[in-house]
């Protein structure tokens, strides 16, 4: 298991145990993490389920594919550290991953 | 006098579960009309996800929305559906005579003994970027598409997105335009090669200008804008604009739909599950659109949904006659109606 920590726009943390090889929005999803839409249910065909990685986790998160990269045109107020959660897995390498939720999905 | 167009059944929405209704209804002799606000079949699978495979299609263990699209026109091409596209239907009311009249926004007008609302989420419409205050500049100076070029003659003009949508416009109103400024929030394009390049091309030649960035506040009045805010990576500038065309793809609205007096669940269409008919009887709703206890939002309950509601259809249609259920293995009634040899 690998702990998740996903902080709202108002600076509430909700920590969670997420499953190695699922994604990181089928976690908030399952958990009811507020301001997590996920309207496409990860199909990276919405931009509803964006994130900002927090810096000290971008590294090991990665950067976003090009598919990726065009959904988050659609986002609102992207930023360097933005990612879309249904295509971040969670794996060891990510125990401890804190994300921040933005003000609004798109 | 307008034309009216009749025909047995009209059904609002060319999804998945509009077009496999074509063949449902096509079997019991009930000619259709489609209508939908795409500009091509498929509503979802074709909009949302064409290049992504689905994998719980009975017996296609793996086909993409595009395919399962292609594959449903094939299937429902021997009963020469109508297709109306690019049109959205904004009413729908019941006639003296027990028929239905549907009407467009491109102003036809439709007479059906039967209606099949297949709406899937509602009509696919334009996103409205996240920009505060952007409501009241709509329809006035600040447009989703461009109906007609005229109103941005000699005009200072914004454009925001990186798609075709925003790339083509920016080609196309260049010649008449005051000035064109192209706002997308990387330097990479989601849109055609060729027209990239040429928008790069002009840019170079200082004929028109590409920020990037994201637009963040806007100023003016009266409706009408005077200039934009745009957030780049050396922080803000600010852009003078009396034209914004904003290009954030689309999404789905349930649309007029609400307005058509029928008994809804939370925006969606209550149906009995026996015929999948709405309040109104006639009026049957299937797919994505319709709500009963247990509903689930996946393409083959939409099947399933259109064809218990022919069934019930064809008896509406016609009440004389005697409706029998057959297999098309077998019935070489149905057979000769797909056209088998
Ligand atoms: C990313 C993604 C992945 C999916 N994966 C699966 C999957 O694996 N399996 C599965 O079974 N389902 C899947 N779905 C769901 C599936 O796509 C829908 O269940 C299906 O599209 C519903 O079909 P429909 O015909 O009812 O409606 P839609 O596909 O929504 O089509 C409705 C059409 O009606 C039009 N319309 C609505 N109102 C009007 C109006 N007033 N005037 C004119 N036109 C109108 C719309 O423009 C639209 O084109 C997925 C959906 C998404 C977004």
């Amino acid at each position: 298991m690998t702990t998740i920590t996903f902080v709202a726009f108002d600076g509430t943390r909700h920590e969670l145990e997420a499953e190695n090889g699922s994604t990181v929005m089928e976690n908030a999803i399952r958990n009811s993490v507020p301001g997590i839409e996920a309207e496409c249910g990860g199909a990276c065909a919405c931009a509803t389920c964006h994130v900002y990685v927090d810096d000290a986790w971008k590294a090991a998160v990665g950067e976003p594919e090009a598919m990726e990269e065009d959904m988050l045109d659609f986002a609102y107020d992207v930023r360097p550290n933005s990612r879309l959660s249904c295509q971040i897995r969670v794996s060891d390498k990510l125990d401890g991953l804190v994300v921040h939720v933005p003000e609004r999905q798109a | 006098m307008r034309n009216v167009i009749e025909t047995d059944v009209v059904i609002v929405g060319a999804g998945p579960v509009g077009l496999f209704a074509v063949f449902e209804l096509g079997l019991y002799d009930l000619r259709c009309h489609l209508i939908d606000i795409l500009d091509r079949p498929g509503g979802q699978c074709a909009e949302l996800y064409p290049e992504k495979p689905i994998y719980d299609i009975p017996a296609w263990p793996e086909i993409s929305g595009a395919g399962l699209t292609e594959r449903l026109m094939e299937q429902i091409a021997p009963f020469h559906p109508e297709f109306h596209f690019n049109r959205m239907v904004t009413a729908l009311k019941k006639l003296d005579d027990g028929r239905f009249e549907v009407e467009t926004d491109e102003n036809e007008i439709f007479h059906a003994k039967i209606v099949v609302i297949a709406a899937g989420g509602g009509s696919f419409q334009p996103k409205r970027p996240p920009i505060p205050g952007i409501e009241a500049f709509e329809d006035k100076s600040v447009f989703y598409s461009v109906r007609r070029m005229e109103e941005f003659r000699d005009h200072d003009i914004l454009i925001v997105g990186g798609g075709d949508s925003a790339l083509d416009w920016t080609l196309n109103l260049k010649p008449i335009a005051k000035s064109v400024t192209l706002v997308h929030r990387r330097p990479e394009f989601r849109a055609a090669p060729d027209s990239v390049n040429k928008m790069f091309a002009l840019q170079e030649r200082g004929e028109l200008a590409f920020e990037i960035g994201q637009v963040t506040g806007l100023t003016g009045e009266d409706g009408q804008i005077r200039s934009a805010t745009i957030k780049g990576p050396d922080g803000d500038v600010e852009v003078n604009a009396t034209r914004l065309l904003p290009f954030f793809g689309l999404t789905m609205k349930l649309g007029p739909i609400a307005d058509w007096g029928l008994n809804l669940h939370e925006n969606l269409i209550k149906v009995d599950t026996e015929k999948f008919e709405t309040s109104e009887p006639g009026i049957f709703a299937i797919g994505d659109i319709n709500w009963y206890p247990g509903k689930l939002k996946l393409i083959l309950s939409g099947f399933h949904e259109a064809a218990l509601m022919a069934h019930a259809a064809k008896k509406i249609a016609h009440p004389e006659a005697k409706v029998v259920f057959q297999y098309t293995t077998s019935s070489t009634s149905l057979q000769k109606k797909l056209g088998v040899k």
